[in-house]
């Protein structure tokens, strides 16, 4: 019987849950790499045993982690990191020039065709690529040398590269998103790279009306059936492109707020998308205190909220931009985790949730597995 | 045959139970020590000093025979008591919650 292995990233260590395909009896394993950041656990599609995992701390740096067993052994790979050439500067929070400076890697993409490739994105914001499973990293300069630079900015979390998305039918194109410079496009397997913000506004923090870049992209999906098709989970507003990234508009509709960080898709239906509304920039905790999953089964501007098992009363945790993720059983299951340690989890596309664990230390990251 | 101790967390990286013992050739210096530190534990370049400037990491001090010696010259030799094996080299994160 199938089942699925859900990863999680958590401020004090990562988190391994697995279950058979029914998803009501869950294996919680962890801490690993108990008392650091981890970021992001993300699994090779080719060889679902290879995981890596982000590990990061102010005191001690980044870490990467490798495990060829599903995560039941992991080997420190490698840590290098560095700028390709001079990195120059871009915004800070006041608009002076700030040196680019490593800190951590958020995002780990491994490859849609090879074990040992696998790509990395940073704050300071940067992409890196590994082709020998996480041993040695370069940076990927093309991003950076757009020109763009000097002109993104860190959002509250840091200037950080935290989406990477990669075409399943073109291995050319690839998509990264950074907060706060926005979205880029690489049509030619990440040696060039253009903005991809036509339709954006951030007219509260910017003050052009269509900067190229500035914006505070929060998340980024697609269905794999439909590459061309992008959900955006913005600082505000949750936008729609049906042009790879060429243009963007708004889908957020009826929802009680367009706050937000993560976005997500339906395994088997392209049009249906999940969001969580957060209350505002300033109030990063649900409407209400009420913790609401929207769904929205026409790709956007009707959105339902789905509550049933979700808590609906004194509920101020948040949910950060990469703690959704779906499975791809037949009966679609949804993940998220919180702030407040919760990883939620639903067997039906939505409509009912239980939570798996409770008192994880604050979710980073949540990605899913789904093993054969 | 020189005595490091390491923070837990980056004993848990290397996976070293207790001090570190290392054998470390010419001069008993902070720099030489920790050459030979990372040269036994290569996952820990990078973890204590940057990888690329080989300055101390901010978060990080070092400490022996009850000194700090976090802002002393790398290439100063160590005390002897550190050099004749009396006294441990530490490694120190700085204190903080959380």
């Amino acid at each position: 019987m199938s089942g699925v292995r859900v990863l999680v990233g958590t401020r004090k260590g990562a988190f391994i849950l697995t279950s058979d395909g029914k998803r009501e009896n869950w294996q919680v394993s962890g801490p690993h790499f108990g008392g650091w950041e981890i970021y992001h656990v993300a699994g090779s599609p080719v060889e679902p045993n290879r995981i890596f995992a982000s590990q990061t701390s102010g005191w001690f740096g980044q870490v990467m982690q490798r495990s060829d067993d599903g995560g039941l052994t992991w080997e420190p790979v490698g840590n290098q990191f560095a700028y390709d050439g001079d990195p120059g500067t871009h915004q800070w929070y006041d608009g002076t020039p700030r040196p680019w400076e490593f800190s951590r890697i958020w995002h780990v993409e491994p490859s849609l065709s090879d074990p040992d490739v696998v790509l990395a994105g940073a704050q300071d914001a940067a992409l890196f690529r590994s082709v020998d499973g996480g041993k040695n990293w370069a940076e990927m300069p093309g991003l950076r040398a757009h020109g763009s630079g000097p002109q993104w900015q860190p959002g509250a979390g840091g200037l950080c590269l935290h989406t990477i998305l990669l075409d399943p039918s073109d291995a050319m194109r690839m998509w990264i998103a950074i907060s706060a410079a926005g979205v880029f496009r690489s049509d030619d397997a990440g040696k060039t790279w253009q903005p991809k913000n036509r339709g954006l506004r951030s007219g509260d923090v910017l003050p052009e009306e269509q900067p190229e870049v500035g914006h505070c992209v929060h998340k980024v999906a697609l269905h794999k059936s439909r590459p061309d098709t992008l959900f955006m989970q913005k600082h505000w507003d949750v936008m729609r492109s049906d042009d790879g990234g060429d243009n963007w508009h708004e889908i957020s509709g009826n929802l009680p707020t367009d706050f937000g960080f993560v976005i997500d898709v339906h395994a088997h239906e392209p049009e249906t998308v999940y969001v969580v509304p957060i209350t505002s920039d300033s109030l990063h905790f649900p409407p209400d205190g009420a913790l609401r999953v929207y769904r929205s089964r026409s790709g956007g501007n009707e959105w339902e909220p789905l509550t049933k098992g979700l808590p609906q009363s004194n509920c101020y945790v948040n949910v950060l931009r990469d703690a959704m993720a779906v499975d791809s059983l037949d009966d679609c299951g949804v993940y998220f985790g919180t702030t407040g340690g919760q990883v939620y989890a639903s067997s039906d596309a939505g409509d009912s949730w239980t939570p798996i664990v409770r008192d994880l230390p604050p979710v980073l990251s949540v990605e899913v597995q789904t093993l054969p | 045959m020189i005595r490091v101790v390491l923070p837990a967390h980056l004993r848990n990286l290397a996976r070293i139970d207790g001090e570190v013992h290392l054998d470390v050739d010419g001069q008993i210096t902070q720099r030489s020590v920790l050459d030979a530190l990372e040269a036994h534990y290569p996952m820990l370049q990078g973890c204590i000093r940057d990888a690329a400037t080989q300055q101390r990491r901010a978060f990080v001090r070092f400490f022996a025979c009850q000194e700090d010696l976090s802002h002393e010259s790398p290439d100063a030799v160590l005390p002897d008591a550190v050099v004749d094996g009396r006294e441990p080299y530490l490694v120190v994160g700085a204190m903080a919650g959380g």
